[in-house]
């Protein structure tokens, strides 16, 4: 029997190639190195807080207070900074602040049994408060000049968010694919009864998710107040969205238990290249949104689709 | 007279590659209960589905009654009174027992649901199944016999002329099933036709006409009840000689390996007993009489309210299933699919979900080629059947489901391996190997408990049988002195104790 190529699992390339190759013929800027690496440090923030997302949705879980981590990351570093507390103190801070909230989230799923989109959704609406509460509601400043790099720095031809995602792709990818704990992480998703049968501590599988997702979260507001040269309490905000789309874009099922970080890639890529796109084309930003939701409801729907096909093929 | 309600012509359905159905002729007659047999993939299922309409057939014919039925669909045959009741019921938890019977066409007076008339006929057909069930009673409140009766009674109200019964005795309890036959009696006295389908045997012989049976999606024979035997019947099935259904063993009592005391949950009470090496250890009992729940407590999936377990003589500290592995105790569940079986995942990453820092170095980097030997070896020991260890576990058959659950526990070299209805939905063919396993196990040291409600199996393999009745050990048996009268007696809540 030979294993037969599920055409299916390019379907998402395929579309964003068709994308590429659709903004290269329309505009004249946008295959252009400049832009190419414009697109990628856009896609950066996203792209790092999308490997979290992974491994939470892998679980079976969602995390929807990203955007408010990034937020209070932001501008506790930026005030911390701001005061006068060394840079690298600074970012601790505030990589420690997503640690616990993801700690929090974990424990509210864990511990009093509730359903990881409430959780998340409460801790979200208050980490936004708190954001503002912190920042005064006002940007803040006083960021320190040796702390641009992080954010605005460039190693070679390559802006250092864009490496740090590249990075944190490469981490993801062998953690999920190599290792025993990215392999109770899908066995957790996909039944979580069986793995604890298992002998997976199926808890601290979901404490250890949601706290990276939490750093991620953390690390990439970090990485924004160096872009931007400011604590910002808005920052991130409705980012979760983007993440959790493409997340989904890539093929990740919402159900737990399968899904890959290369499709995730792509479907950060697809993010940005449209995002991009439109902007060049100058496109409405409310359009925006609407093609956005669009391109989202339509790849699941074609998943829909096939799998309908595939199952109707299948049984036996 | 010609009494033949159902028949079909040379069915065929082809799936790309796969020949489900090939050219199956029968026909099915008023008053008749008629088994259909055949191991996991014979085209049992692909047969019913032809009828039901649920699939379309590639080639053949289906005559209802004398007509010939073109495009069949499943609203189509319920209309004509063709029904089915299948494993996984088709009720809504939260109706009563009335909305259910009637759902999809409820009875109306203007634009208002007419109760009254609703539950009046369903008492009528439940007093005449003479079953007492409230029509008020919401189904999630029912037992799943109960449940049961509840489909019955849907088809019944549906006039049905043919009822397909697919494992109706699987989920059921001992008591429950004897009532189930009766209701099939009853239904075959009013003239339904009634296909049924069962992985035990036993029930044929007890309850229906004729038998027919399936391999390789193909029709082999029918034969009448009255003039067959569990044997003969096999030797159709698997077409080769099973020879003797359970291996022979003998037990030389050796070392105490295993010793529960006084354990307790909020099911079970004051639960005492030891294992041996090379032994194992039957636990009979009806459904819901604390068998599960043993085995749960031992392995620490529940919560333990007291108690000691102890291993070679060490008490253990056992808080999670993962304690219970690390001190050697293993337990393949009852619900393959829900606790057994990733089925999402491969052969492969199943094989080795339980053990896997075992193939993992220090920083939890799994050494692929040590993984990938290590399968390979267990699914040659274990005959289990797949062209590439990177098939997902949800595409094998019931048997090979349950060889991979083993082969996880298998790698992790238990001591104490607990079997929690190991053959349960299996096919014959398979149930053997588990048994030769089993046994082999046995041999190698290992103290192996299998809790079963299949009474041949039971009393063909265990050396020592332990009855449960409503959470309590009631009796404890020797393979000598076992029967199933003294067991169902104990099981019961006879105090019969025999030590």
């Amino acid at each position: 029997m030979k294993k037969k190529i599920d055409w299916s699992k390019y379907g998402i390339l395929a579309a964003l190639i068709a994308l590429i190759v659709f903004f290269s013929i329309v505009t004249d800027s946008f295959l252009t190195s400049v832009n190419i690496m414009n697109v990628l440090r856009q896609v950066a923030i996203i792209g790092m807080c999308s490997v979290g997302m992974t491994f939470v949705i892998l679980t079976g879980g969602i995390d929807l207070s990203v955007g408010s981590v990034i937020g209070v990351s932001a501008v506790t570093a930026a005030t911390l900074m701001g005061g006068g507390t060394h840079p690298v103190l600074a970012c601790l801070a505030a990589l420690v602040i997503g640690f616990v909230v993801g700690l929090i989230n974990g424990a509210l799923i864990n511990e009093l049994d509730m359903f990881p989109m409430i959780a998340t959704l409460g801790m979200m609406t208050a980490l936004r408060g708190v954001a503002y509460l912190v920042s005064g509601g006002k940007p803040v400043y006083g960021i320190p000049k040796s702390f641009l790099f992080l954010g605005q720095g460039y190693i070679s031809y390559f802006p250092v968010p864009v490496i740090i995602m590249i990075i944190v792709f490469i981490l993801g990818f062998i953690i999920l694919n190599k290792t025993v704990f990215g392999r109770t992480v899908y066995g957790t998703g996909g039944n979580q009864e069986a793995s604890r049968l298992s002998g997976v501590s199926v808890k601290k599988v979901k404490y250890q998710i949601y706290a990276i997702e939490g750093i991620l979260a953390a690390a990439a507001g970090i990485i924004l107040v160096s872009r931007v040269n400011s604590g910002q309490p808005a920052a991130g905000q409705s980012y979760e969205m983007d993440i959790i789309t493409a997340c989904v874009l890539g093929g990740v099922s919402i159900n737990g238990g399968e899904g890959k970080i290369t499709g995730v890639i792509v479907g950060v890529l697809i993010m940005g290249v449209l995002t991009n796109g439109m902007i060049l084309l100058n496109v409405n930003e409310f359009w925006q949104w609407v093609v956005k939701g669009a391109v989202l409801i339509l790849a699941v729907a074609l998943d829909k689709i096939s799998q309908k096909y595939k199952a109707k093929v299948k049984t036996v | 007279m010609n009494s033949t309600v159902l028949e079909l012509k040379n069915i065929r359905k082809l799936y790309p590659g796969v020949v489900a159905l090939d050219g199956v002729s029968m026909s099915f007659k008023k008053g008749e209960v008629h088994a259909i047999v055949g191991e996991n993939g014979a085209g049992k299922s692909t047969f019913i589905k032809s009828i039901t309409g649920a699939i379309e057939p590639t080639e053949g014919e289906i005559i209802f009654k004398g007509e010939f039925i073109a495009h069949n669909n499943p609203a189509k045959s319920l209309e004509m009174g063709i029904c089915a009741v299948y494993q996984e019921f088709n009720l809504i938890p939260y109706l009563n027992v009335a909305e259910n019977i009637f759902y999809g066409r409820y009875k109306t007076k203007g634009i208002f649901v007419d109760y009254e008339s609703m539950y009046k006929e369903t008492k009528e057909i439940l007093d005449d199944l003479g079953v007492k069930i409230d029509p008020r009673t919401l189904v999630k409140d029912l037992t799943v016999g109960y449940q049961q009766i509840i489909e019955i009674a849907k088809s019944i109200s549906r006039r049905a002329k043919v009822i397909i019964m697919d494992e109706p005795s699987a989920p059921l309890t001992n008591s429950e099933l004897i009532y189930l036959f009766k209701i099939v009696a009853k239904l075959k006295e009013r003239g339904c036709a009634i296909i049924y389908i069962s992985h035990r045997l036993e029930e044929i012989f007890e309850i229906c006409d004729k038998v027919t049976v399936f391999r390789d999606g193909k029709y082999i024979q029918t034969l009448s009840v009255a003039e067959t035997n569990k044997e003969e019947l096999i030797t159709l099935m698997v077409n080769r000689d099973l020879g003797e259904q359970f291996p022979p063993k003998q037990l030389v009592k050796k070392d105490k390996v295993l010793e529960v005391k006084g354990l307790n949950t909020d099911v079970i009470k004051d639960i005492h007993f030891e294992a041996y090496e090379g032994e194992i250890l039957g636990f009979a009992g009806l459904v819901g009489a604390g068998r599960t729940e043993i085995a749960r407590a031992v392995f620490g999936a529940d919560k333990i309210n007291g108690g000691e377990i102890l291993l070679n003589g060490k008490r253990l500290n056992i808080h999670s299933p993962k304690d219970a592995i690390a001190s050697g105790i293993g337990l393949i569940p009852e619900d393959r699919k829900q606790h057994g079986a990733l089925l999402h995942m491969s052969i492969q990453e199943n094989t080795t979900y339980a053990h896997l820092s075992n193939f993992a170095n220090k920083f939890g980097m799994i050494d692929f080629k040590k993984e990938i030997k290590a399968v390979n070896e267990y699914k040659e020991a274990l005959k289990i059947k797949t062209p590439f260890i990177s098939q997902k576990v949800k595409n094998l058959s019931g048997g090979n489901q349950q060889k991979v659950v083993l082969a996880k526990w298998l790698i992790t070299d238990c001591k104490v391996l607990i079997f929690d209805e190991p053959t349960r939905g299996i096919d014959v063919g398979a149930k053997q190997e588990i048994y030769q396993l089993m046994i082999e196990l046995a041999k190698q040291g290992k103290v192996i408990i299998m809790i079963s409600s299949e009474m041949p199996e039971l009393l063909g393999m265990s050396d020592r049988i332990i009855v449960m009745h409503e959470g309590r050990i009631t009796g404890e048996l020797y393979r000598e002195d076992a029967t199933q009268e003294k067991i169902l007696s104990m099981a019961s809540g006879g105090q019969e104790e025999v030590k």
